[in-house]
């Protein structure tokens, strides 16, 4: 009878299908599942009978109310309270035009990235950057573009279940009550709560509440990709634990000691902008600043650097104490430095020293903390401090040493001190270093209970599974890069019967009944003041952050008397490194389509991850990209397939998080290998003396690009800013053939006298970040198409980031350049359609009309940037119930058979257009915004009318270093790009040695 | 007119009637392979193989449909494989009938009467392959009909500035003349089929097919009439078909594709294994219906002569577009050109070479060209090698063009083998189809021909 719906059996069920009959299956399961809390809360007298074994009829019943559910699920209203749009009132709701609400994610280390959510009548279907706050300024990363989706995902715990079985709040809250109370005689000794890391100050408040009640139990804050290094970094250095804040606009100068600054952590987004406005070049303007990478595995900011070294991170250290030395930082500078070419160190020394107050050295999270106390140290020492690196508390409101915290987790557990055990988001049975034993531990632990977005690996050995809400469905603040604190308002109503964390919390303390909202705004309001907090909170609200929150400077001073001494380098051999998936992340995004195919910034790999080696390395111990190695330290060992990564520091082996996941849902369960497993919490981020043995070979990785040689073409046109300072038409210079001659043509060509769209990609600000990626896929309701199928070529990404590599195997420059339709004036695809189904526009578009289109493909055979994606199969899920509240109702949902392409998002093109013929006038400048162009960080891209000689767009494309793919082929493209320049150091390289030289 | 004794040691040593037949026997001889209750076990076999073949056919493009063209091999960039290689292949194929029916009964060639009416047929049947491809290949092949020009509520014509839109006049023109064509030549023979059978209900049907022909001068003047027009009128298609086919390349801009020299290489190289076919399928039947006194070994040295010069033709367009790559000084084609011979599919490369370039070259030898074994294989070999040909045309240069980090290979799936396979099923099924049902040698053209032989007028 019930044990047909069992939880767990679904789960092992789950984890045992695969493929397309798996997605229909949980389909069917997922839909079950919304049945029975339909039918527990409407009919509690005819449950039974309908649960009865399944009859023919009860299946029909079953199926027809699943169906109604369904529906009902994808039409969820607006959330009861009041929640103040970004730009109008709710009352001037006009069906068919979006909404925006200003919200927030909390993203790397809790620290929020501020949002606005796009709302199509009551639907979120895309979020955009909060352009009114610092952390943002209108752009996102590709994490947050791809948060939708996983609000959708059908995958998502869906209702609160004991041991399996369905259950309420309310009992929920009943049994936790109950075991807290048996704990209060020993003050709650035998209670822990694991969060992730937290920055929201009512949240935190809450957990104080708790934890004066229960002064004895422990709050553990976790997630494997911390900061602590940085804090214990800080510590060493100042004593205690600071946040620190770069400010790139005023960098000219910047170190940094395996930082990926520009694409992770908090701030990311800010600094990427930052960084790129440093380095916009115009014949008026070529002033530049300068990075030195020192990386151990390519990354999207090393790919912007004037000068690369690949180090293993033990090198990175001594690489640190040398400079630190050299700019007469008290500490010792180690006796060689092998593998750093001559020169290097006093050369960025003095480049760093000339400008001190105007340099950053910045280190990574997965570095020691030793570097981090020497990187503000050298701070110090250059005078940054106050200039371009700035200190202030932590912004979470209480910083510990996560890793430090859980290992005495484990150890509580095992020594049966947890009794209570209430676990919100964090999944520790997957992402636990392997030592710990987190899986085994937690067994010990009496009452377990979790909440969380999905069933994951954690939530499958806890007796009570409480749904949590998706940030879109929450009421929840927090605190971004800058301590500022952000306002994230739900744009839904929860879909499934979820909490969030604030009702969770303060459910332990008796108050089950309040509302995530009245949590949230009864603590500002407390803190605020009542005296006319309704306006600031309206007001807040509508911005999405609080005004004047940031938190303040503070003034502490460098010590380096902290600093170990350098250890010898222990052991010898290769040196293991864990590094966060730029896809993934630490994992949590496994289950999310969009980022499961989004391809690795450099080495284009989607769907899993790899062991990577430099070539160098490959070739010592004679392996080569799809070998499978068995990864061997310390008795522990996991299978990977190897990639060879042109740049990477020699003697190393990278591989990243995020992979491995068993219990992640239909998408992400079983790809690639859980780096975790050999983990250990002593040396989280990189070890010494690992072994691989070839166990395999011939395995096929499923990346995007496979051809990372330009071949002597000139489709990224790069060169040193001397050269364009000396020579600014050199770029224009770098062809093959002569200028293609315009007359050749008997026929006049169009005139386009209304608007001519164009698009202008600046090579030298993008970083090959993937923001626009997912931007676009989510704008234009692009479909995944899964592992198999990117094998075979067929990914259907409108933007395609095409990455080269050029010069030296072991340390090349790597080059970014986002390709997507040129909109050719003279398209070779219009010409070739039998059917016309793509044809030109009045205002210069290429545009695909999907309904004409029978799917020749011979537009794209005759396109030369290969940017066409074709519906070869019916990639477009147009069935999952859950999926359809996604989707862009502005744009077409392509099925099988149909041609796709960038349409420069022509559906904002024509809602522009809407508008300004209302309002009888032109569309202005700035006024269309494409998703790519919106959500690049460094923004890259420009877009506009190129009829408009004032137009951003026209100013760039009239630039000398502008340049458009394969003109010689008369294609005339709309989408031209800015060449891409290095400015290196004359000490380290001669600036005039053009070794691009013309062409 | 005797041109055809222009070369008398030819003629004597390999006529093209064994002597010793009479009109009577011509024409019982051929009419006896229809009318025959008896069916010999060489049929049998070939058309059951033909059948097996057909059913995988009907598999794949019964899967095809369901699932859509991702059952292939086919990505971006690769966005035409095995469907359009096989289509120009069966194209090609199909050059060989009309190139004997029509351009040689215009230069009146004897040699073609004995072979004309069956490869008339061939041609047709490898239309019908060929035409279906194009319909297949589409994503949504439901919609085939918007490549037509037919009044339609969208107001909307084809794209006509398409080659793709081009092939279907060229495909469907050729198809419905060849038809025609064949069909005119068949209604005198249709007539005496019906004067021959003996069961009511053959008569009733060839009765019909003959359309009342009673054989007075006043029909065989109008028909022969209509014929040489027919035959002038199918003249500039077997040029015209593989041009505007070829033009589904030229057009477009790919290195490898973009290149003048297609069309007159594309047309010889359609003549080359349209010929190659016709030997391949000759030989078999020769045997099974004993027709060596009728298809004899001068046809086959006639039909080698003609393959080894096509042969030619095709292997200076393949000179020619390797210099051209080198000369135009494009690095696009330059990269072509090397990626040919030293990239992924070089094999497939050296197979063509071998194929159609020296393997013909034994075709100078006129014992070879008389020597059956030879010219069988010899005509699966050339056969392959155009195949492989066409591979190389449209596959070899989508994988590897402009932009190198779109360069993608193309690996053929079961289903992409299946239906190249199962259309040579289907093309056997037609054939033998035909064999068996109408005559395939034109009886009263052999008695005409006896005509010539014995009065020399």
């Amino acid at each position: 009878m019930r044990k047909n719906f069992d939880i767990p059996l679904i789960r092992k069920r789950l984890g045992e299908t695969n493929g397309k009959k798996y997605w229909r299956s949980l389909e069917e399961i997922a839909e079950t599942e919304a049945f029975q809390d339909f039918v527990k809360h409407e009919f509690p007298q005819g449950a039974d009978q309908l649960l009865n074994p399944v009859t023919r009829r009860n299946f029909l019943k079953l199926m027809a109310a699943s169906f109604a559910l369904g529906g009902l699920a994808a039409c969820s209203p607006t959330p009861a309270e009041k929640i103040v749009p970004y730009v109008r009132a709710p009352e001037e709701i006009i069906p068919g035009k979006p909404i925006f609400f200003a919200t927030a994610m909390p993203l790397f280390n809790g620290a929020s990235m501020p949002l606005l959510g796009e709302s199509h009548m009551g639907r979120p279907t895309k979020v955009e950057g909060n352009p009114d706050h610092p952390a943002s300024l209108g752009s996102t990363d590709a994490f947050a573009q791809a948060s939708v989706l996983t609000m959708y995902d059908p995958d998502r715990s869906q209702i609160i279940t004991q041991a399996g079985l369905l259950s309420t709040w309310s009992s929920f809250v009943e049994a936790m009550r109950g075991e807290l109370d048996a704990q209060r005689s020993n003050n709650g000794a035998g209670v822990r709560i694991i969060t992730e890391t937290i920055t929201s100050p009512s949240l935190v408040s809450l957990f104080q509440d708790v934890l004066s009640e229960f002064p004895e139990a422990r709050w553990i804050q976790y997630e494997p990709v911390n900061r602590d290094n940085a804090r214990e970094g800080a510590v060493m250095a100042f004593g205690e634990d600071v946040n620190t804040i770069y400010n790139f606009e005023q960098a000219e100068v910047i170190v940094s000691l395996d930082s990926n600054f520009a694409q992770f952590g908090p701030g990311n987004v800010r600094y990427a902008r930052d960084f790129a406005d440093k380095r916009r070049i115009s014949e008026e303007s070529t002033a530049m600043n300068r990075l030195y990478m020192v990386e151990t595995v390519p990354s999207a900011t090393g790919t912007m650097a004037d000068h690369r070294l690949p180090l293993s991170t033990a090198q990175i250290e001594a690489f640190a104490r040398a400079l630190a030395a050299e700019l007469g930082v008290d500490t010792e500078a180690p006796d060689t430095l092998s593998e750093v070419p001559e020169g290097w160190i006093a050369a960025i020394a003095a480049d760093l020293q000339e400008n001190g107050g105007q340099s950053i050295v910045i280190a990574g999270d997965n570095q020691p903390p030793a570097v981090h106390a020497l990187a503000h140290a050298m701070n110090d020492a250059l005078g940054n401090v106050g200039q371009t690196v700035v200190y202030t508390d932590p912004l979470e409101g209480n910083s510990i040493n996560q890793t430090e915290e859980l290992r005495a987790l484990a150890d509580d557990m095992d020594n049966g001190r947890v009794d209570v055990l209430l676990i919100i988001e964090a999944n520790p049975v997957y992402n636990a270093p392997a030592d710990t034993n987190f899986a085994d531990n937690i067994r010990k632990v009496p009452f377990r209970a979790k909440m969380g977005l999905y069933l994951d690996e954690t939530a499958s050995l806890c007796e009570w599974n409480v749904p949590m809400s998706h940030y879109l469905e929450s009421w929840f603040d927090g605190r971004a890069y800058d301590g500022s604190v952000t306002l994230t308002q739900p744009l839904v109503n929860p879909i499934y019967d979820s909490h969030t964390p604030h009702q969770m919390v303060a459910a332990m303390i008796g108050q089950s009944a309040s509302s995530d909202y009245d949590l949230v705004r009864n603590y500002w309001s407390d803190e605020l003041g009542e005296d006319g907090f309704d306006t600031l909170w309206q007001q807040s609200l509508h911005d999405g952050f609080i005004a004047d929150t940031a938190l303040e400077e503070k003034s502490v001073s460098a010590s380096t008397a902290d600093i170990p001494a350098a250890e010898a380098a222990e052991g010898s051999g290769l040196e293991l490194n864990f590094r966060p998936d730029p896809s993934m992340w630490d994992g949590r995004f496994a289950n999310n389509g969009w980022l499961q195919e989004l391809p690795n910034p450099i080495s284009k790999l989607t769907w899993e991850n790899v062991a990577s080696i430099s070539p160098a390395t490959a070739e010592a111990l004679d392996l080569t990209t799809g070998d499978i190695v068995e990864i061997r330290y310390r008795g522990r060992s996991v299978e990977a397939p190897i990639w060879v990564f042109p740049g990477q520091a020699n003697d190393t082996v990278v591989i990243t998080l995020g992979y491995g996941r068993t219990l992640a849902g239909r998408v992400g369960t079983g790809l690639g290998f859980s780096a975790y497993g050999l983990q250990n919490s002593d040396a989280r981020w990189f070890e010494t003396g690992v072994q691989l043995n070839q166990v395999d070979r011939g395995y096929e990785l499923a990346s995007t690009q496979t051809h990372f040689n330009m071949e002597g073409r000139h489709l990224v046109r790069a060169g040193t800013i001397q050269h364009f300072r000396e020579d600014p038409e050199f770029v224009e210079h770098m062809v093959d053939h002569g200028p293609f001659d315009e007359n050749l043509s008997l026929m006049p060509g169009w005139e386009f006298d209304s608007y001519a769209w164009g698009m202008v990609v600046d090579l030298n600000a993008c970083n090959g970040c993937n923001a626009c990626v997912v931007a676009c896929q989510s704008e234009n309701n692009i479909p995944i198409v899964g592992k198999e199928q990117v094998l075979v070529g067929r990914e259907m990404q409108w933007i395609r980031i095409d990455s080269y590599f050029e010069g030296e195997l072991d340390n090349p420059a790597a080059y970014s350049q986002p390709m997507m339709c040129q909109h050719c004036e003279q398209a070779p695809c219009e010409l070739v359609c039998p059917v016309a189904a793509t044809v030109h526009d009045a205002e210069g578009l290429n545009v695909m009309v999907y309904n004409r289109c029978v799917g020749t493909r011979y537009c794209s055979n005759n396109c030369p940037y290969k940017v066409r994606r074709f519906n070869f199969l019916d990639y477009g899920d147009q069935t999952s119930e859950s999926l359809k509240g996604q989707r862009n109702p502005d744009v077409t949902v392509r099925i099988r058979g149909v041609m796709e392409k960038c349409t420069y998002c022509l559906q904002r093109i024509s809602g522009a257009r809407i508008q300004a013929k209302i309002e009888n006038r032109r569309i202005q400048d700035g006024e269309v915004v494409s998703a790519c162009q919106a959500a690049c960080p460094t923004k890259a891209i420009y877009f506009g009318d190129t009829n408009d000689p004032d137009s951003e767009v026209s100013k760039m494309k009239a630039q000398p270093h502008n340049y458009g793919v394969l003109t010689e082929l008369g294609t005339r493209p709309r989408t031209s790009y800015l060449a891409k320049f290095r400015n290196p150091n004359p000490a380290l390289e001669d600036p005039s040695a053009h070794e691009e030289g013309h062409g | 007119m005797q041109v055809g004794q222009t070369d008398k040691t030819s003629v004597v040593e390999f006529p093209v009637v064994e002597p010793g037949h009479t009109y009577r026997s011509i024409g019982e001889k051929i009419s006896n392979v229809v009318l025959n209750i008896h069916t010999p076990l060489g049929w049998v076999f070939a058309f059951g193989t033909g059948s097996i073949l057909l059913m995988m056919y009907l598999i794949s493009v019964a899967y095809l449909f369901a699932y859509g063209v991702g059952v292939w091999g086919i990505n971006i960039p690769v966005g035409w494989g095995f469907a359009i290689v096989t289509f120009v292949w069966w194209i090609g194929i199909g050059h060989a009938g009309t190139l004997i029916s029509a351009i040689l009964f215009l230069l009146r060639q004897d040699w073609r009467t004995s072979i004309n009416r069956f490869a008339e047929a061939m041609t047709l049947f490898a239309v019908v392959c060929a035409g279906l491809y194009p319909i297949l290949h589409l994503g949504r092949p439901w919609l085939f009909y918007w490549l037509l020009p037919y009044p339609n509520t969208f107001g909307l014509w084809p794209q006509f500035r398409s080659a793709l839109a081009w092939d279907v006049f060229a495909v469907s023109t050729y198809g419905t003349i060849s038809a025609v064509f064949w069909f005119t030549g068949l209604i005198p023979d249709l007539a005496g089929m019906r004067d021959r059978a003996k069961h009511p209900m053959l008569k009733f049907i060839f009765g019909g097919l003959a359309m009342g022909w009673r054989g007075s001068a006043r029909h065989w003047n109008n028909h022969q009439k209509l014929y040489l027009l027919l035959a002038a009128i199918a003249t500039p298609l077997v040029v015209s078909v593989h041009t505007v086919v070829s033009f589904d390349f030229a057009i477009g801009q790919l290195p490898g594709w973009h290149t003048t020299v297609f069309p007159p290489y594309f047309v010889a190289g359609a003549v080359f294994s349209g010929f190659a076919m016709v030997v391949t399928l000759l030989i078999p039947i020769r045997k099974i219906y004993h027709l060596e006194d009728m298809i004899t070994l001068r046809h086959f040295d006639v039909m080698g002569k003609v393959i080894l010069t096509t042969g030619l033709i095709v292997a200076y367009g393949y000179i020619t577009e390797a210099f051209i790559g080198w000369y135009g000084g494009s690095q696009y084609e330059l990269f072509l050109i090397k990626n040919r011979f030293v990239g992924p599919y070089a094999p497939y490369v050296f197979g063509l070479i071998f194929c159609n370039l020296v393997a013909p070259q034994l075709l100078w030898f006129k014992p070879l060209r008389t020597n059956l074994t030879v010219m069988f294989i010899l005509s699966l070999v050339i056969n392959t090698g155009m195949w492989l040909e066409r591979f190389m045309i449209v596959i070899i240069s989508l994988t590897a063009d402009f932009l190198p980090s779109s360069w993608a290979l193309f690996v053929a799936t079961p289903w992409d083998w299946s239906l190249l396979i199962g259309s040579i099923g289907l093309f056997l099924v037609l054939l033998f189809l035909f064999v068996r049902t109408l005559p395939m040698i034109s009886v009263f053209e052999m008695q005409e021909l006896l005509h010539k032989q014995e009065h020399g007028h």
